[in-house]
């Protein structure tokens, strides 16, 4: 102590109330957004978590957790929706990694290209690529039909209301949301480390493994842990594509507020969703380094 | 000064004529579409022509808007439009009025069709329909020839919620169709209906959510054979699609009208609901939607023709072959079957 005040420099605490005053002033600026969060998110999850507690009598009770814990059917739906999650993300990485560094590898105007019909499915609603899908993947469908007249296969496939329809749809739509961040963290990459690497005498593929990849590894988690967590709410997909056989949290929320007119019912399925959400995150961020996401891969 | 007197005129002005108005407006809500079109078509605009009052009509989402209602004190619907199982259960939890029978005149109704909360408004029936193109027109013509599978190959779809799911199988396994309500009384006769259901499993490609779903998957082709409401396939097969069905053994199941409670022109609610019931305005209805009328002697005004009722599922003749839906069984048990029922769905 004596120590610290003993090396203070004599602007010091001029210069620590300016620190203050200047984060008061940043606080200020970042109120409006803080407020604003506080009525769209803090306040409706809050009534989330008490209307869970609330039983169909409008009183306090516990029935509607005791109700996912006696009914084998909710902890199926939860591993279905994870599942579902954790696929279609895994597949968005295989699929969206390697188109992700093949445009990184464009000359600059072939890759806006590329881009663009990445980013294109967005303008179209959610809604009709589903349907689309159904149209292009059902038995008398544009894809069965071709491939049996060219003879690929005899018995149209079974590839529509079911989960490989589900995940065909939900990867197509999540695929952008990979792709961006990868890209983005690879167009950052400095070539020059490449080159130094092989000068180094490292072969193609130990530098793309050492150095490149390493470096990417931000925007991969950024994107898969968005796809992750978009998965994880999806209702309009897997209740098209899905044919009643793949049931996701979000669908059995709705039917329960259905069934039991109650909100408290769909409620704390929304509430044990949300938390095993941030237990993944927890998870996830003891392993990997969430910081590295938000400070743009650097 | 002018200014001055001015103003309370007009307050008591207004007030006397929203006052009127109140008197003579009733709000009703229903499900929109094509659906609310012939509703509006043959019974709310003739009827509130005839009555002299005024029928603001809305859209809503069901009986969880009711609730919404209800419970916060602030109800706006005095009629609302909804399924014969989710009244019942609305009505067993105290959201709706009590019907008075002394204002409607119920009695050419079928007995089924009506119930202290709710008064039927149309008939539908849940049907098996089958692919013309796979089985020709003689298909499955009854609920185990649909459940056979080596009589009948081919894949099917069938309902994704309990809701008239579990009759069909019962009678698949061999029970009376009188006896139907008195096994699935308990679980276990419900887990002999799932267990039935099970055995179709292999064969049922998918499980339906929605009428137009149905429809599609008929038109389509995508499956041979499914469970359903007729309007639809009689929309489908219009369209083109190869789809016929039998009112064998079908579910005869009804939409109905019912008061929220605390509906603020309760009293002009009822009597609106005695005139929409009578058989004038019930007999116009399947000009616009083949749902049957649910009084009787709808059918003997001349304006229904034989060829026209025989297609539609409350008519005297198709009547007799169905087995009506018990509210009784949904009100005590759809809860639980719908959770045993996802059980089932997702092992």
């Amino acid at each position: 102590m004596s120590m610290t005040t003993a090396t203070l420099r004599p602007n010091e605490t001029g210069l620590r109330t300016d620190g203050r005053l200047e984060r008061l002033r940043l606080f200020g600026l970042s109120s409006p957004a803080m407020l604003l969060i506080l009525v769209i998110l803090v306040i409706p999850v809050g009534w989330l978590f008490y209307v869970s507690f609330i039983g169909a009598n409008g009183e306090f009770s516990l029935e509607n957790y005791e109700r996912m814990i006696k009914r084998r059917s909710y902890i199926r739906i939860f591993i279905t929706t994870f599942q579902v999650s954790v696929l279609t993300t895994g597949l968005c990485i295989l699929i969206g990694y390697p188109l992700a560094y093949f445009m990184a590898q464009l000359p600059n105007r072939l890759a806006n290209l590329c881009l663009i019909t990445v980013l294109l499915p967005f303008w179209t609603s959610l809604l009709v690529r589903t349907y689309a899908w159904l149209v292009l993947l059902q038995k008398q469908g544009l894809v069965n039909q071709w491939a049996m007249s060219l003879g690929l296969w005899d018995e149209p496939l079974k590839i529509v209301h079911n989960m490989t329809g589900t995940l065909i749809g939900m990867v197509h739509i999540m695929l952008p949301f990979l792709i961006l961040p990868v890209y983005g963290a690879m167009k950052a990459i400095d070539r020059d480390y490449l080159m130094a690497a092989s000068n180094l005498g490292a072969t193609p593929r130990k530098a793309f493994w050492t150095v490149f990849f390493p470096l990417t590894t931000p925007g991969l988690f950024a994107g898969a842990l968005m796809v992750f967590i978009l998965c994880l709410g999806f209702f309009v997909t897997p209740a098209v594509l899905g044919g009643g056989k793949v049931i996701m949290v979000s669908m059995k929320i709705v039917s329960n507020i259905e069934l039991f007119v109650n909100w408290g019912a769909a409620s704390a399925m929304g509430v044990v969703l949300l938390i095993m959400t941030l237990v993944i995150l927890w998870i996830a961020s003891r392993f990997l380094r969430l910081d590295q996401i938000t400070s743009g891969g650097r | 000064m002018k200014r001055i007197l001015a103003a309370p005129l007009a307050v008591a002005l207004l007030a006397s004529t929203s006052a009127h108005a109140q008197d003579k407006e009733i709000t009703v809500a229903s499900w929109g579409g094509s659906y609310q079109e012939a509703q509006s078509k043959a019974l709310f605009e003739p009827a509130s022509e005839a009555m002299g009052i005024t029928v603001k009509q809305e859209t809503y989402g069901g009986m969880a808007d009711v609730r919404l209602q209800v419970s916060t004190g602030q109800v706006t619907y005095d009629i609302v439009a909804s399924g014969s199982g989710s009244a019942a259960r609305a009505g067993a939890e105290g959201l709706l009025e009590k019907l008075d029978y002394d204002v409607i005149d119920v009695s050419d109704f079928y007995e089924s069709l009506y119930s202290d909360y709710c008064i039927g408004g149309d008939v539908f029936s849940v049907v098996a329909a089958w692919n013309t193109n796979t089985y020709g027109e003689d298909g499955p013509q009854n609920w185990a020839d649909f459940f056979d599978t080596e009589k009948f190959p081919g894949s099917r779809a069938y309902r994704n919620t309990v809701s008239g799911a579990l009759e069909p199988a019962l009678m698949a396994d061999g029970v009376a169709p009188e006896d139907v309500y008195d096994v699935l009384d308990s679980e276990e006769g419900i887990e002999r209906a799932l267990d039935k259901i099970r055995e179709l499993r292999p064969n049922i490609a998918v499980y339906w959510s929605s009428g137009a779903q149905h429809a599609q998957l008929m038109k389509d082709g995508e499956v041979d054979m499914t469970t359903g409401w007729n309007g639809r396939f009689d929309n489908a097969a219009k369209d083109g699609g190869k789809v016929s069905y039998t009112f064998n053994q079908a579910l005869l199941d009804y939409d109905c009208f019912a008061i929220p409670k605390g509906a603020p022109n309760k009293d002009l609610a009822m009597a609106f609901l005695a005139e929409i019931s009578k058989a004038e305005y019930q007999d116009d209805l399947p000009k616009y939607i083949t749902y049957g009328p649910t009084n009787k002697s709808a059918y003997d005004t001349g304006e229904i023709s034989a060829e026209v009722a025989a297609g539609l599922p409350s008519s005297p003749e198709n009547a007799a072959k169905q087995l009506p839906i018990s509210l009784e069984w949904y009100t005590k048990w759809e809860q639980t079957a719908a959770e045993m029922y996802q059980d089932m769905l997702t092992e």
